[in-house]
């Protein structure tokens, strides 16, 4: 292991964990363009997560040490994924611990220490929140998966920052196959990520609500935490996606401090592009009931298979 | 080790005589609890893990063979311990040592079977499984099978003053025996015209492709009604419910392997002449079972009903990687068969802990509320707190989380399927993706199907005010469960050592892992040459580690204060625990996606109703498409000849009369 390797990988632990908050921020400031709104500080994220650390925790009698131990579990899971996702280097120290099915593990982990917490409480819309986001996550997960096989059939591995490295690499050719799961990898993130048109993150409607019933009773550190927790989701599904299908500018093998720099402002640039489209996505799209989660997903699914496919008959 | 047992075979034989002893010593007093609980089970637990260290010796150690003097004149039993053998008794050792060790602290004086008989009929079952691995002919392997079914059979109906109970042992025995009929069938094509009925005469017989194939499909059928196939799962969701949960964690966790032992000791050690097309029966099935035991898991609202499902699930999982294996070892790619080999032994062990374990737990719910109804349950966490902690364990490694056990073997599994793209059939190459997908469905159903139990039973406000009562397992409960959860974490913490010891058993099954560059103890690289890696212990050390320094940094730059308040009830006024989710209410999204698997009938009460009342049920599709026109068939098949009876004793002469003319004139 080379002194660089641990500097990148600190570096990207760090700078998702400081970036997370600032990405939300500047979906919301998009969104709010688009929709013709006055857009809210790019800020405001940290100050809500300041504010609640700040508060004393109110906390429900009827809740167990698990709901209390739960933000905890969270954060630290999305704290790991973000140092497994190969977002600047591939080489990076911890990725040897979890491959690409040990993150999806690791995210399902998270999901379900979730859904336990909001059961916990034993109110009508944390179960109900808990049942929607585990129906949600059984859904997406399948797809996730096979969108990451395709990656990993391409690259014969599923080691992340290996396939990110391969795709990086290779001169630049056309996988149909990987446009058939770029399709389904977006619609998994948008409902894992509780966004439009599966959830929607700035209702406080229950009828509707999925993630956010699930936090109804959570308050200071702790909801801080969580909400923490789900602005590095977002940031770790989006840096996925890019070690998945725009891996170019990772720093990757005998690359340098100079490429470990240059894979700053490559990763800012996506990251802005990615946020515009997600904003853009949100707003042209109107959310769907409930029910008509299953189709979404599957049709995410019946992508991902397709990208196996066309991948397993023309081979690219 | 090796040298202070001078043949492992004698020591398992002797150990698993003392079971049966044991057995026997409970009929001295066979209504005092304290005799049965407090020495004879404890010792039966002493005894397995015996055996588990005996066969974890002899895993590597040469094939042993012997002739017992026991048997039939001129047919005396043969048994033998190999590699394949060890595996599976290391299993039934350790395993079933933390569940003695519950149930010395579990069976009490009750209606039913005493417990001095239960302890003889609860140890003869576990000598049976373990003769049935050791058997090396036909008749002692039968033998063994149907003592281990009968003995069974008894413990399941232990509360046999109940009819439903009585009900669920006879579809059990029923089922058990058609297996046992289909396997005593694929025995006999096996010998192949030899009348030799060793398992070594088999080995050498010399069968054509077809006849081969026919004992395969056989033996696979008859193995695959013990393992819960569909569509011979209908015993499992009866038979579990109505077993004492020590017997239902020992048939679920335990005597489920005894068929996997057996499918693998026939389509990979006696049947020498595979056909290449073989491993898509059992992966197809296995594939089926694997959803269709998720999807019905998910809408149980019985706690044992829910686990027994879930087995279903599981079992279809592993017969999964069962067919795998054959698919590629018929295509020559031994070192992706003994990858799905491992990945089929781990998930075998997996099964065997976390089952047990999450039954037990089942088992201490119902002692200590009588309930099994998940929509009288709820809150136990705080009533129950052992309990409530160890099955989250059980429960979280049953969802395929990282990582406990149940996650590695899936790893192993779906590195199996990944880098299955070079099998040299292009239209199973096209398919066994699919399989991935399928797969990968029912391990992520699987995790619904844990929140919903675990959360159902111990999260939430009690449903019922009777919960209140509710009291903490006794202490050798808890070391029972202690012992299997440790088992998981264990298993999931450490999977190269489990995997260095599976090398002998899948090396005798004739696929070899190749040897690569030696990976430190720590890490998981089963495919050499390819960069594909995890390590559950720096996995876990790194979330334990960030969750430690987040809680001292939240406490060192702000504050631990909180304040505990009633939940907030959106204004409505007060929140009753009615208005969690019931069992039911957490299965209708699966309900409402998976409509067409079930045959629901739903009672829907009119807007006028004075006294509504809304019932649903969800039964299963195959038992009304199957087995009740079959039942039916069978009745009206019974009716046309019975008027043979005609209880007479003049008809009845003629009858013989007729028969012997008949029978003179056709030898004449």
């Amino acid at each position: 292991m080379r002194p660089i390797d641990l500097i990148a990988q600190v570096l990207e632990v760090v700078a998702a964990l400081a970036a997370a908050p600032l990405f939300v921020g500047w979906v919301n400031q998009c969104r709010a363009w688009l929709q013709n709104r006055s857009a809210p500080s790019l800020w405001l994220p940290y100050r809500g997560i300041r504010k609640l650390f700040h508060k004393e925790a109110v906390i429900a009698d009827t809740a167990s040490p698990l709901f209390r131990l739960t933000p905890y579990v969270v954060f630290g899971a999305m704290t790991l994924a973000a140092a497994i996702i190969p977002s600047m280097g591939t080489r990076l120290p911890l990725t040897i611990a979890a491959d690409a099915i040990a993150l999806v593990g690791l995210l399902a982990t998270a999901r379900v220490f979730q859904a336990l917490a909001a059961i916990d409480v034993g109110t009508a819309f944390g179960t109900l929140g808990a049942r929607r986001e585990m129906m949600v996550g059984f859904l997406a997960e399948p797809a996730l998966l096979m969108v990451i096989f395709v990656a990993s059939l391409i690259s014969a591995t599923t080691a992340l920052p290996a396939i990110a490295e391969n795709l990086a690499t290779q001169t630049v050719g056309l996988y149909p196959s990987l446009a058939f799961t770029a399709i389904a990898f977006t619609m998994v993130l948008l409902a894992e990520n509780a966004r439009i048109p599966i959830d929607n993150p700035a209702t406080h409607l229950e009828l509707t609500m999925i993630h956010e019933a699930q936090l109804l009773e959570y308050s200071a550190r702790h909801l801080a935490l969580m909400e923490w927790a789900a602005a590095l989701k977002l940031f770790n599904y989006a840096c996925i996606g890019f070690a998945l299908f725009v891996p170019w500018g990772v720093s990757t093998g005998a690359g340098g401090p100079a490429a470990l720099l240059a894979s700053i402002p490559l990763l800012a640039v996506k990251l802005l592009v990615a946020g515009g489209a997600l904003a853009l996505i949100e707003t042209v799209s109107a959310k769907l009931r409930v029910f008509r989660a299953p189709e979404f997903l599957g049709v995410a699914f019946v992508f991902a298979v397709l990208g196996l496919l066309v991948h397993l008959l023309l081979g690219a | 080790m090796i040298p202070l047992i001078h043949s492992p075979l004698s020591a398992s034989l002797t150990l698993l005589a003392v079971w049966g002893l044991i057995g026997l010593m409970g009929l001295l007093r066979p209504r005092s609890v304290g005799l049965a609980g407090r020495t004879l089970f404890p010792l039966g637990a002493l005894c397995g893990i015996l055996l588990a260290l005996v066969a974890l010796a002899s895993l590597a150690a040469p094939v042993e063979q012997r002739t017992l003097i026991i048997g039939l004149p001129d047919l005396p039993m043969h048994v033998r311990q190999d590699a394949l053998s060890s595996v599976f008794l290391v299993l039934l050792g350790v395993v079933s040592a933390g569940i003695s060790v519950f149930a010395a602290g579990y069976f009490r004086r009750g209606q039913g079977t005493p417990p001095g008989l239960l302890c003889l009929q609860y140890h003869v079952f576990l000598a049976s499984m373990g003769f049935v691995l050791l058997a090396d002919d036909a008749y002692a392997f039968m033998v063994a099978w149907e003592t281990m079914a009968l003995s069974s059979y008894f413990l399941v109906t232990a509360q046999h003053g109940l009819p439903e109970i009585r009900r669920a042992g006879f579809l059990y025995l029923l089922i058990a025996h058609l297996g046992a009929l289909t396997i005593l069938l694929s025995f006999g094509v096996m010998q192949g015209g030899s009348w030799q009925f060793t398992f070594d005469a088999m080995r050498g017989a010399h069968l054509s492709p077809q006849w081969a194939s026919v004992a395969f499909l056989l033996a696979l059928a008859g193995f695959g009604a013990k393992a819960g196939l569909v569509p011979f799962h209908v015993w499992l969701p009866e038979a579990h419910p109505a077993a004492p949960s020590p017997v239902s964690a020992l048939m679920s966790g335990v005597m489920l392997k005894t068929a996997v032992y057996g499918v693998l000791r026939v389509s990979f050690d006696l049947l020498g002449h595979e056909q290449w097309w073989w491993g898509l029966v059992p992966l197809a099935l296995g594939l089926f079972a694997a959803l269709f035991g998720a999807v019905f898991a998910a809408v149980q609202t019985d706690m044992k009903r829910l686990l027994a499902y879930s087995s279903i699930e599981n079992l279809g999982i592993i017969f999964s990687a069962l067919g795998l294996a054959l698919v590629f070892r018929g295509a020559g790619m031994l070192a992706l068969a003994a990858l799905a080999l491992i990945a089929l032994l781990y998930h075998s062990l997996n099964h065997a802990f976390i089952k047990s374990l999450l039954f037990l737990g089942t088992g201490a719910v119902l002692h200590s509320t009588g309930e099994r109804n998940l929509g009288r349950l709820g809150g136990l966490i705080h009533r129950m707190p052992w309990v409530a902690a160890l099955t989250l364990v059980g429960a979280l490694a049953m969802s395929g989380l990282p990582p406990l056990n149940g996650f590695v073997s899936e790893w192993l599994l779906l590195q199996a399927f990944l880098f299955a793209h070079q099998v040299p059939h292009t239209f199973v190459n096209m398919l066994l993706p699919m399989g991935a997908a399928l797969l990968v469905l029912a391990a992520a159903l699987a995790a619904y199907v844990m929140v919903k139990f675990f959360g159902v039973t111990f999260l939430g406000r009690p449903r019922e005010a009777g919960l209140a009562r509710a009291h903490d397992a006794g202490v050798l409960e808890r070391i029972g469960l202690v012992w299997l959860a440790l088992g998981c974490v264990a298993l999931g913490l450490l999977p190269t050592f489990v995997i260095d010891a599976l090398r002998p058993v899948v090396k005798q099954l004739g696929a070899a892992l190749p040897p690569g560059p030696a990976s430190p103890w720590w890490l998981l690289a089963p495919v050499p040459g390819r960069q594909v890696s995890y390590s559950p212990i720096v996995f876990f050390l790194s979330i334990v580690a960030i969750v430690i320094v987040t809680m001292l940094a939240v406490r060192l730059f702000y504050h631990g204060h909180r304040r505990a308040v009633r939940p907030w009830d959106c204004g409505f006024g007060e929140l009753t625990p009615r208005m969690q989710d019931t069992a039911e209410g957490f299965g209708q999204p699966i309900r409402h996606i998976f409509g067409s698997f079930f045959a629901i009938t739903r009672e829907l009460p009119s807007p006028f109703d004075r006294a509504p009342r809304y019932s649903v049920t969800v039964a299963d599709r195959i038992w009304q498409g199957l087995y009740l026109p079959l039942g039916r068939l069978v009745q009206r098949a019974t009716d046309a000849v019975a008027w043979l009876q005609q209880g007479r004793i003049a008809t009845y002469l003629l009858y013989s009369f007729v028969t012997l003319v008949l029978l003179l004139a056709l030898v004449l």
